[in-house]
C-alpha cells in the first residue's frame, strides 16, 4: 500500500517530514543497541557460557512462540484476518493437558512407559485445541465472512475473554501445576551449548513439526487447496473446491499447532492458569509478523527471533543503557522490536505470503 | 396476481437443536458457577437469581424454536400455530433431558478435582433440593413446561410480547438493585416506597405486582408512540425543531444537574465512574468509529493523563513536587497527551488496520510496564504509586466525594460529546469517515491521510487524558495495575455494543456495561465472561450497535439489501419454473 | 544537536497539520460560537449546582464526644463490609480472607449480644478504582458499623481516606505497605484515623528477613528479586536497606513481571552477579518459576532461596525444588488453636486455606467483634447502640489480644500485628505448610 500512496502529488508535502521522523526513530534504535551492546559486552559482566545459555533459553521459548504463531499466519494467509483469540486456543489445550497429566501421573504408567504417556497428553492437548479453534471458526467467524474487516476481528477480542474467563469458570482460577518428567530432567551439552532435556525435546519437535506443515501446505492436494483459497476464494469455488471445508481445516491445523504448542509449553514451564494464553498469544503474533506473516519458514524465523530477542535483549541493550531491572521490561523489549521491524521492513523479515488485497 | 406457495413451516428437527443448544448453556452456566454465585440473589418469594437465569434460558430457547422461518417471495406469510408451540415444547424437553442427565452425573460422579464449581450445592440448586432422581425429573419437566410457554410467547401480537419480555426483565432489574434504590428513596425522603417494594430479601407481593402493572402497561401504551414522535420532530420545519431540540437540551441539562442531588453519594460515585469510562469511549469512537483506526492500547493515554496530573499535583510525587492545581496541570496534561499521541501515531501511519490493532496494544503495555519499572520508579513511584493526588479546586470551592466530581466529570463529558458532534460533521470529520471506508479512493479525492491519521490520534488522546487526569484526582492516587489491556477492552466493548460512531450509543454502552456491573459487583467474577459473549453476539446479530448511527448501519447492511435481491431474483426464478 | 533538529522537524510538522487545519477542520469549533457560549453558561450552572450542596453535611446523632452514633434495632443485623479482592488474578488472597473471616463469625454463633452478624462482601478489585467504588457502596448505608479489609494496598489508599472521614473503622489482614500506618515511627503518608491492620508492615519482616541471612546464614552477597507489587517492591526494599546496613552486599536489586514465566535469563543475571542467596518476597505463580529454574543455571545450584510469607501455601512447599527454601513470615500461627482452625476450613469449603493472610484475617474479625461488643450499648428495648468514636478508640486499646497470629497490640498509627517475625525451612520431613510453619529456625522480635 505505501508504494501506491507515495506516487500521488499530495503526499509531497508531507512526506518529507514524516520520513524523516521515521529515520530519526530507526537510527536512534540502532544507536540505543550499538551503545547498549557495547557496554554490557565491554564490562564482562556475563561469561561466554552464560551468553550461550540465554540463547538457548530463547531459542526454546521462541520455538513455542514460533508454533503458536502457525496458527496466525496460516489463518491470516488465507482470511487476512487474525485470529486474537488463538493464544486462548492454545492455553485451552495447554490446560486439558494438564488434567490428562495428572490423572497419568497417577499411575504406573507414567514412570514406565514415559514417551507413550506423553504422547498420550500431547494428543490430549491438540485435540482439544483443534476442536476450539474449528469451532470458533464455525460458530464466530464464519457467519462474517465477508464483512469488513474490523469486524470479525472484533469478534475474535470477544471471543478470546470469552474463553479465558470460560476456563477459568470452569476448571477454576488458579495455578495448575504439571508433574514433573523424571526422564526429561537434566541436561547435555550439544556443540558448546548447554542444552535442558525439555528444551530440546521443545526445539526438535518445533522444527519437525514446521517442515511437516510445510511440507503439508506445498505438497498435498488440501494444501494446494488452501494456496488456491488464499489467492481468491471465488475463484477456487469456481474450480470445485469447497471453501468452507478447507478454511476449517486451515483452523483445524492452526489448532493443532497451537495444542502441541500448549504441551510443549506444559513441559518447559510446568504450569498453567486461564490468562497463560494472553501474553504469548500476542507474542506469536508479533512472531508471525516479525518473520512475514503468510510465510511458513517465517514463523518459525520471527518466533526464534522474538524469543531470543526477549531473552538477550534485556540483558544485552538495556542493562549496558544503564537501566535497572531490566528483565522486568522483558515485554517492553518485544512490543518494540515489533515496531521497529514494522518500521524497518514492514513486510517482515522473509516477506509476506498474502495475496493482493484487493479490499 | 400469482398463486402464491404455501407458508413454509418451523422444521422440528431445527427445534430439537435449539433445545440442545440452550441444555448445553445451561449446563455450561452452572460449570462456571454462575447458578451457584446467583443463587445468593433472591428476586422473589423462594426464587432467586439463579433460578431466573434458567427460565431465562430454557423460555428463551423455546421461544426461538417456535420463531415462524423468514418469509421469502413467492410464499404466503408463515402463521404461528399448534405446531409453533410444539417446537417449544420439543426444545425445552431435549434441553431439559440434559439439564437431568448433567444433574444425574453431577450428583453422583465427584467431578469436584476437575470441575471445582460442580459442587453438591449446585446439584442441589438444579434438583429443587430434592433426592436425585426426582430432582433431574423435575428439572427436565419445568424445562419441558418453559419451553413450551416459551413457543407460545410467538402466537400473541408482537406488541405484547415486547411488554411481556420488558416486565419480566424489569422486574428482575428491580429486585436485583434493591441496595440501589434504598438511598435514593432516603434522600427523597420516601423510604416508605422501598418498604412497600420489597422484602427482607427480593420484592415483596405487593412490589412485585406493582413493577409488573407499571411497566406492562407503560410498554403496552407507549409502543411505537416514541417513534411517531420522532417522526414528528423531524417533520418540523427547521426554525421550530431547533427551539424543540434547545428546549429538550435545557430539561436533559436540568435533569443531569439534580441527579446527584437525587440519588445521593454512592450512586453519584457509580455514574462518575461510568462518566469517565463514557468520557474515555467518546474519544475512543473518534479514533475508531470516525478514523476507523483500531486502538486497542487506548489505556496509554489514560495513564498519560492520570500520571501526568498526579506527577504535577501531588504534595508526595517522588521527584517533581510543582503542586500546581488540577487546572494550572491541564495544559500540560493536554501536551504530554497531543505528543503521546503523535509518538504512537507516527510510526503505525502506513500500517493496516489489523496490524495497527497489534501494535497499540503492545504500546499500551509498554505504557504500564513502564509506570511500573524499577527503572522509572524515581519519577512514578513504580508499585507504590503517587497518592495524595488533591481535589480539584475551583475558587474557595473544593470538590469533595462522589457528588461533586460527578459535576467535574459531566462537564468534560459534554465537552467531548460536543466536540465529537461538531467533529463528526466537520471537514476533519468527513475526511475521516472518507478515509475509514478506502484509504487509497480518500487519498485520492484529496484528503491528508497523514494529517487526519494523526489528528484522531491527538483528540483521542487528549480525551483520554482528561479521564485520567479525573480518575487521578477523583480517587486521589494512582497504581500501575489500574492502567492494564483490560481498560482498553472495556472502552472498546462500550463503544461497540453501543454503536460505533453513534454519540448517544456511546451514552447508552457506558451506563449498561460499566455502571450496572459496578452496582452488581459481587458478580464481578463474571464480568468479562459477560463482555466477551455480548462481543460476539453484537458482531455476529447487531454490528452496528445498540443506538446505530445512521450512516454506519447503511454500510454494514448493504449486504442484506443484496441478499434481499437475489432472494428476489430466486423467488422469480421458481416462478418463472 | 538533536534538540535542534528535533525543532526542526515539529515546526515543519506542526505547518503541515495547520495547512490541513486551514481548510475547514477544527475551525469549525470556532464558527459555533454560539454554541460554545451554550455550553459556557452550561458549566457555570453546574458549578453553581456543585457549590449550593456544599452546605449540606452527613447526617448523623450524638453529641461530639460520641461522634455518629448507630442505632440497631431488636433483630436486625450488625453490618459489617468484607471488602476483599474476589475477583481476578489475585482473587485467592482475597477469597481466603473473606472465608476466614465468615468461620470467625460462625465461631461466634452468627451473632454478637444477641443481634446476628450480617456480613457483606464487596470486591476490590486488588486496585485503587475498585477500593474507591467498593468504599463508597459500603458509605453509602449508614448502618455499617465496619469495615473488614482490604486485601491489597493500593485498594486500602482510597478507602482508608474515605472511611475514614466518615468515621468507620477499617481492619485488613493483608495491607502490609509502610505508608498506610507508619514509616520509621512516624505516620505514614495515607495513615488515617480509624485504620488499623493485624498484617505485618513491611519494614519489619524485611528486616528480619535480612538478619537472618546475614547473621544466621553467613550470607554476605544477597540478590533481591520483586514482581511489581507494592508488597513486594516494599519487602524487597526494606531488605535491601538492612542487609546492607547490616555489612553484606545486595549483587544485584532486580524485578520481574507478574505475568513472566521465563525467569531463567534474569536468574542468569543473578548467577553473573556472584550473589549467594536470592530473596524473593513475592507470589506464585512467579516464585514457582523462580524456583523451579534456579536449579537449572548453572552456578545457582547452591545458592540459598528465600521467599516471605506470599510463598507459605500449600501449593508451594509441595513443589520438591523448594526443599531446602527458607521463609519469612509473621510469628507463625501454629499450636492446637490452628489446627482447629484449619480443621473447620477444611469441613467448610472443601480444601485447605489457599492462601496465607487467612489466620490474620480471622484475628482482625475477632479484634472487631471484641471491640464491638465492648462498646455497643445495649438499650430496653432490644436495640443496640454503638458509637463510632468510642469503637476507634476500642480498637486503638486493643491490647495483648490472644489471636492466631501472636499476641496483637495496636500502637497509635493502627499497626496490630505481633511484632515477631519467624524465618522458617522447608526441608525433606516436611510435607504440609502446617509443618513447614512449625520449623522454626529464627525468632526477630524488634523489642529486644
Amino acid at each position: 500500500m505505501a508504494e501506491t500512496v507515495e506516487a500521488k502529488a499530495p503526499r509531497r508535502i508531507q512526506l518529507p517530514v514524516l520520513d524523516s521522523f521515521l529515520w530519526l526513530i530507526r537510527l536512534a534504535a540502532i544507536f540505543a543497541v550499538v551503545w547498549g551492546a557495547y557496554f554490557s559486552l565491554s564490562s564482562g559482566r556475563l561469561s561466554g557460557a552464560q551468553w550461550k545459555d540465554l540463547v538457548i533459553f530463547g531459542l526454546s521459548q521462541g520455538s513455542v512462540y514460533a508454533l503458536i504463531a502457525l496458527g496466525y499466519t496460516m489463518v491470516y494467509g488465507v482470511l487476512r484476518f487474525i485470529n486474537f483469540a488463538h493464544g486462548e486456543v492454545f492455553m485451552s489445550g495447554a490446560m486439558v493437558a494438564f488434567f490428562v497429566a495428572r490423572g497419568l501421573s497417577r499411575t504406573a504408567m507414567w514412570t514406565d512407559q514415559v514417551f507413550l504417556s506423553l504422547f498420550l497428553v500431547m494428543l490430549a492437548s491438540a485435540a482439544t485445541s483443534t476442536v476450539i479453534a474449528v469451532a470458533l471458526e464455525r460458530i464466530a467467524y464464519r457467519p462474517l465472512r465477508g464483512k469488513p474487516r474490523l469486524i470479525p476481528f472484533i469478534t475474535a477480542i470477544g471471543a478470546s475473554f470469552f474463553l479465558q474467563y470460560a476456563i477459568a469458570g470452569l476448571f477454576g482460577f488458579g495455578f495448575k501445576s504439571f508433574p514433573q518428567v523424571p526422564a526429561l530432567s537434566g541436561s547435555f551439552f550439544f556443540a558448546g551449548f548447554r542444552v535442558l532435556k525439555t528444551q530440546s525435546v521443545v526445539i526438535v519437535a518445533a522444527v519437525l513439526m514446521m517442515i511437516g506443515l510445510y511440507l503439508f501446505v506445498e505438497r498435498t492436494r488440501t494444501g494446494k487447496a488452501m494456496r488456491a483459497v488464499a489467492e481468491d476464494q471465488e475463484i477456487a469455488r469456481l474450480m470445485g473446491i469447497n471453501v468452507d471445508r478447507t478454511i476449517s481445516i486451515v483452523f483445524a491445523v492452526g489448532g493443532a499447532m497451537a495444542g502441541a504448542a500448549g504441551f510443549l509449553y506444559l513441559l518447559v514451564f510446568q504450569q498453567v492458569f486461564f490468562l497463560t494464553g494472553f501474553i504469548p498469544g500476542i507474542k506469536a503474533f508479533t512472531a508471525a509478523v516479525v518473520g512475514g506473516i503468510g510465510n511458513i519458514p517465517g514463523a518459525m524465523i520471527g518466533g526464534l527471533l522474538l524469543g531470543g530477542i526477549e531473552s538477550i535483549g534485556p540483558s544485552l541493550v538495556l542493562t549496558g543503557l544503564g537501566i535497572p531491572s531490566a528483565h522486568q521490561l522483558k515485554d517492553v523489549v518485544a512490543f518494540l522490536a515489533l515496531v521497529m521491524i514494522l518500521i524497518f521492513k514492514p513486510s517482515g523479515v522473509l516477506g509476506e505470503r498474502v495475496a493482493e488485497d484487493r479490499a | 396476481m400469482t398463486e402464491l406457495l404455501a407458508a413454509r413451516q418451523v422444521k422440528l428437527g431445527d427445534a430439537i437443536k435449539t433445545g440442545l443448544v440452550a441444555g448445553i448453556v445451561a449446563i455450561f452456566v452452572s460449570a462456571i458457577g454462575m447458578v451457584q454465585r446467583f443463587d445468593s440473589r433472591i428476586i422473589f418469594s423462594s426464587v432467586t437469581f439463579s433460578y431466573v437465569l434458567l427460565i431465562g434460558i430454557f423460555a428463551g430457547s423455546g421461544y426461538q424454536a417456535a420463531r415462524p422461518p423468514l418469509r421469502l417471495e413467492g410464499y404466503e406469510a408463515p402463521k404461528a400455530g399448534v405446531r409453533n408451540v410444539l417446537a417449544g415444547l420439543l426444545a425445552g424437553t431435549a434441553g431439559g433431558i440434559l439439564l437431568a442427565l448433567f444433574i444425574l452425573v453431577a450428583g453422583t460422579a465427584n467431578l469436584r478435582p476437575i470441575f471445582p464449581n460442580i459442587s453438591p450445592e449446585l446439584v442441589e440448586i438444579l434438583a429443587f433440593g430434592r433426592e436425585l432422581g426426582l430432582g433431574a425429573t423435575l428439572a427436565a419437566l419445568a424445562a419441558a413446561v418453559l419451553g413450551l410457554l416459551g413457543g407460545a410467547l410467538q402466537l400473541v401480537p408482537q406488541r405484547l410480547k415486547k411488554a411481556i419480555g420488558g416486565t419480566f426483565l424489569w422486574i428482575v432489574l428491580f429486585a436485583l438493585l434493591r441496595g440501589v434504590l434504598a438511598p435514593v428513596t432516603r434522600g427523597l425522603g420516601i423510604t416508605s416506597l422501598t418498604d412497600l417494594l420489597y422484602e427482607r430479601q427480593g420484592l415483596s407481593i405487593a412490589g412485585l405486582v406493582a413493577v409488573a402493572v407499571v411497566v406492562f402497561s407503560s410498554y403496552f401504551f407507549l409502543a411505537g408512540r416514541v417513534r411517531a414522535a420522532r417522526g414528528g420532530l423531524e417533520r418540523l420545519p427547521e426554525n421550530r425543531r431547533r427551539i424543540v431540540v434547545l428546549a429538550g437540551l435545557a430539561v436533559v441539562t436540568l435533569f443531569l444537574g439534580a441527579i446527584p442531588q437525587v440519588v445521593g453519594v454512592f450512586l453519584s460515585e457509580v455514574l462518575s465512574a461510568a462518566g469517565i469510562f463514557l468520557l474515555m469511549a467518546l474519544g475512543l469512537n473518534i479514533v475508531v468509529g470516525f478514523a476507523g483506526l483500531l486502538d486497542l492500547g487506548y489505556v496509554a493515554f489514560f495513564a498519560v493523563g492520570a500520571y501526568t496530573t498526579a506527577v504535577l499535583t501531588s504534595p508526595i510525587s517522588p521527584r517533581f513536587t510543582p503542586e500546581l492545581t488540577f487546572w494550572a496541570a491541564l495544559p500540560f496534561v493536554i501536551l504530554t497527551a497531543a505528543i503521546a499521541g503523535i509518538m504512537v501515531g507516527t510510526p503505525v501511519l502506513r500500517m493496516r488496520g489489523d496490524y495497527l490493532a497489534i501494535v497499540t496494544l503492545g504500546f499500551g503495555e509498554i505504557a504500564r510496564l513502564l509506570f511500573l519499572s524499577d527503572w522509572l520508579e524515581p519519577t512514578f513511584g513504580a508499585a507504590r504509586g503517587i497518592r495524595r493526588v488533591p481535589d480539584i479546586a475551583l475558587g474557595p470551592i473544593v470538590m469533595k466525594g462522589p457528588q461533586d466530581y460527578y459535576y467535574a466529570i459531566l462537564l468534560f463529558v459534554l465537552l467531548a460529546a460536543y466536540v465529537s458532534w461538531a467533529l463528526q460533521e466537520s471537514r476533519i470529520g468527513r475526511a475521516w469517515m472518507a478515509m475509514r471506508e478506502d484509504e487509497s479512493v480518500a487519498e485520492a479525492m484529496g484528503v491528508n491521510i497523514v494529517a487526519a491519521k494523526l489528528w484522531a490520534f491527538v483528540i483521542g488522546a487528549i480525551i483520554a487524558s482528561f479521564g485520567g487526569a479525573l480518575f487521578a484526582t477523583r480517587i486521589g492516587s494512582v497504581f500501575p495495575q489500574t492502567f492494564s489491556v483490560v481498560v482498553s477492552v472495556t472502552i472498546l466493548v462500550l463503544v461497540i455494543v453501543g454503536g460505533l460512531a453513534s454519540i448517544p450509543g456511546v451514552m447508552l454502552g457506558a451506563l449498561a456495561l460499566v455502571a450496572l456491573p459496578e452496582l452488581l459487583r459481587e458478580f464481578e467474577q463474571f464480568r468479562f465472561l459477560i463482555y466477551g459473549a455480548l462481543l460476539i453476539f453484537m458482531m455476529l446479530k447487531r454490528p452496528e450497535g445498540l443506538i446505530p448511527s445512521r450512516r454506519r448501519t447503511r454500510e454494514l447492511h448493504e449486504e442484506e439489501v443484496e441478499q434481499d435481491a437475489w432472494l428476489k431474483a430466486e423467488a422469480a426464478k421458481q416462478e418463472a419454473n | 544537536m538533536h534538540k535542534a533538529a528535533l525543532r526542526v522537524e515539529s515546526e515543519q510538522f506542526g505547518k503541515a497539520i495547520k495547512l490541513d487545519l486551514s481548510k475547514g477542520g477544527l475551525l469549525m469549533l470556532y464558527e459555533k460560537g454560539k454554541w460554545m457560549r451554550l455550553l459556557a453558561v452550561l458549566a457555570v450552572a453546574l458549578m453553581v449546582l456543585a457549590a449550593c450542596q456544599r452546605g449540606t453535611t452527613p447526617g448523623g446523632t450524638g453529641d461530639e464526644e460520641e461522634g455518629e452514633v448507630i442505632t440497631i434495632a431488636d433483630g436486625e443485623g450488625i453490618k459489617i463490609a468484607v471488602l476483599q479482592v474476589i475477583s481476578g488474578d489475585s482473587a485467592s488472597l482475597g477469597t481466603d480472607q473473606v472465608r476466614a473471616i465468615e468461620i470467625a463469625v460462625d465461631d461466634r454463633g452468627g451473632q454478637l449480644l444477641n443481634h446476628p452478624i450480617e456480613l457483606q462482601v464487596e470486591d476490590e478489585g486488588c486496585t485503587n478504582a475498585g477500593g474507591q467504588a467498593a468504599v463508597q457502596k459500603v458509605l453509602a448505608d449508614p448502618q455499617f458499623v465496619g469495615i473488614l479489609g482490604t486485601s491489597c494496598s493500593g485498594a486500602a489508599v482510597p478507602a482508608s481516606e474515605a472511611m475514614s472521614e466518615a468515621g468507620l473503622v477499617m481492619i485488613s489482614g493483608s495491607n502490609t505497605s509502610p505508608f498506610l500506618t507508619k514509616i520509621g515511627g512516624e505516620a505514614g503518608t495515607d495513615y488515617h484515623e480509624g485504620y488499623f491492620r493485624t498484617a505485618h508492615n513491611d519494614e519489619i519482616q524485611g528486616t528480619a528477613a535480612a538478619n537472618f541471612a546475614f547473621t544466621e546464614l553467613d550470607k554476605t552477597k544477597a540478590a533481591t528479586i520483586h514482581d511489581g507489587d507494592p508488597y513486594t517492591q516494599g519487602l524487597a526494599g526494606v531488605f535491601d536497606e538492612a542487609f546492607k546496613t547490616a555489612g553484606g552486599e545486595i549483587t544485584i536489586a532486580t524485578a520481574v513481571d507478574k505475568a513472566q514465566e521465563d525467569m531463567r535469563p534474569v536468574l542468569t543475571e543473578i548467577a553473573a552477579s556472584g550473589a549467594e542467596l536470592i530473596f524473593f518476597p513475592i507470589f506464585q505463580p512467579a516464585g514457582d518459576f523462580i524456583a523451579k529454574q534456579a536449579k537449572e543455571i548453572p552456578g545457582l545450584r547452591d545458592v540459598v532461596l528465600m521467599g516471605a510469607d506470599g510463598l507459605l501455601s500449600d501449593t508451594y512447599v509441595v513443589i520438591p525444588e523448594t526443599e531446602g527454601m527458607y521463609f519469612s513470615g509473621p510469628a507463625t500461627p501454629t499450636g492446637p488453636e490452628y489446627e482447629e482452625f484449619v480443621a473447620k476450613y477444611e469441613a467448610k469449603f472443601g480444601e485447605k486455606p489457599i492462601q496465607s493472610f487467612h489466620a490474620h484475617a480471622y484475628d482482625a474479625a475477632n479484634v472487631l467483634f471484641d471491640a464491638i461488643e465492648e462498646v455497643a450499648q445495649e438499650q430496653d428495648d432490644g436495640s443496640l447502640q454503638i458509637s463510632r468514636n468510642r469503637l476507634r478508640e476500642a480498637l486503638r486499646a486493643t491490647s495483648d489480644f490472644d489471636g492466631l497470629t501472636g499476641t496483637l497490640t495496636c500502637d497509635e498509627f493502627g499497626d496490630c500485628a505481633d511484632a515477631k517475625i519467624d524465618v522458617v525451612q522447608n526441608t525433606a520431613r516436611q510435607t504440609t505448610i502446617s509443618e513447614v510453619r512449625a520449623n522454626v529456625l529464627f525468632t526477630f522480635d524488634p523489642a529486644t
